[in-house]
């Protein structure tokens, strides 16, 4: 049950902003410019990704089962999302985004964990600084997304097709549109 | 040394927000509203638990900064001292202990947050748009911390940059305005 008093029809993120639209309204911005919005050099797909590990990292199901959702339907491959998950190193992507997520990871514990051999690394395998910039704040925004959810014990849907739902309607129209509701549509 | 080229002259989170305008704008909205907009919590108030969670984090430019400027709007420096230290101790009231416990939690984890903490908020007089504002100032800062240390951010070891820094936190708030900085320079 959330600890405060949320309205019950949309689940997760949702039902904070719906609580508080005064504060929704940037921090939908933020994830719009970072993950949606047209980027120099990393696809909305792979920024998904950094988003979704960090937010599985952190064990925040809702964070990442949605953001997991957004990247597959971004990469039209859930595969590569669950290969990610499960473990960077070994998954299907390129090695600058290998790069990326290990410096995500870092963040993700703590910002002082972020080392400039990390650094480095990325750069030898092609990292802009914007790139790098970029992943940074990725983590840190996720960092703070998973515990504004969990911390007001925000329900999250068991349904995978709900949030495959969830997942379509962003990757397609980003985040700026309202939600749908949960329930008792997806009931009937 | 910072690990992407920042401005030599905009240490800390101020050079990070000025490298990518784009990202550092609806960050800076969220800030100021939620610590400079209409609130039954203080500015003072709302400074300490971002003070708390930076200082939580180990994060030395934050926690200077913000207790700079918890120090200017409450007027004294011993109860941004003690939040940090003894909480317990500390000369805030019941309902602040209570929420600076909850930001404490919410640094590790929100999954830290307990019933017990939110119920005993609550007893302490705490609404929900309180408890939810500290919640999400504490994830925030959990945001700016990772930034401005994932980044390697400039942290200057003078006292008296943060006394400069937390004038324009207390006289301009986090918004962007021109010639924010000049205030910085000595």
């Amino acid at each position: 049950m959330p600890h405060i008093d949320l309205p019950k029809e949309y689940p997760g993120i949702r039902s904070l902003f719906v609580f508080r639209p005064e504060t929704a309204a940037p921090l939908n911005a933020l994830v719009q410019t970072l993950l949606h919005n047209p980027h120099p050099t990393l696809s909305p797909g792979e920024r998904e990704l950094i988003a979704t590990y960090v937010s599985s990292l952190n064990n925040c199901k809702y964070c990442a089962t949605v953001h997991g959702a957004i990247a597959k339907h971004h990469l039209h491959n859930g595969d590569v999302v669950q290969s990610v998950k499960a473990n960077p190193e070994t998954a299907p992507i390129s090695k600058k985004l290998k790069a990326l997520l290990k410096i995500a990871g870092r963040v993700q514990l703590s910002g002082k964990e972020v080392s400039p051999a990390d650094v480095d690394a990325a750069r030898k395998e092609g990292a802009t600084d914007i790139e790098i910039h970029d992943t940074v704040l990725i983590a840190a925004a996720f960092s703070m997304f998973n515990r504004y959810v969990d911390g007001l014990a925000t329900w999250a849907p068991d349904d995978p097709e709900v949030y495959d739902r969830m997942g379509k309607q962003r990757a397609e129209e980003g985040y700026l549109t309202p939600p749908f509701k949960i329930q008792p549509q997806i009931k009937n | 040394m910072p690990h992407i080229p920042l401005d030599p002259n905009l240490p800390g989170i101020t050079g990070i927000l000025n490298y990518r305008l784009e990202t550092a704008l609806p960050i800076r909205q969220l800030t100021h509203l939620l610590l400079r907009g209409d609130s039954t919590l203080t500015q003072g108030e709302r400074e300490l638990i971002a003070t708390v969670v930076s200082y939580g984090n180990g994060c030395k430019f934050c926690t200077a900064a913000h207790t700079a400027a918890a120090d200017l709007l409450l007027g004294e420096k011993e109860t941004a001292e003690l939040v940090k230290t003894d909480l317990l101790n500390a000369p805030v009231s019941a309902k602040m202990k209570t929420l600076l416990t909850i930001a404490k939690a919410v640094q590790v984890s929100g999954k830290n947050v307990t019933p017990e903490m939110i119920s005993e908020a609550k007893a302490a007089g705490a609404t929900d748009l309180e408890i939810h504002d500290t919640v999400l100032i504490s994830a925030l800062f959990s945001l700016y911390n990772r930034l401005v240390d994932g980044l390697a951010s400039v942290t200057p070891p003078d006292s008296a940059f943060y006394e400069r820094l937390a004038h324009i936190l207390a006289d301009k708030g986090y918004l962007p305005s021109e010639n924010r900085y000049a205030g910085l320079k000595t």
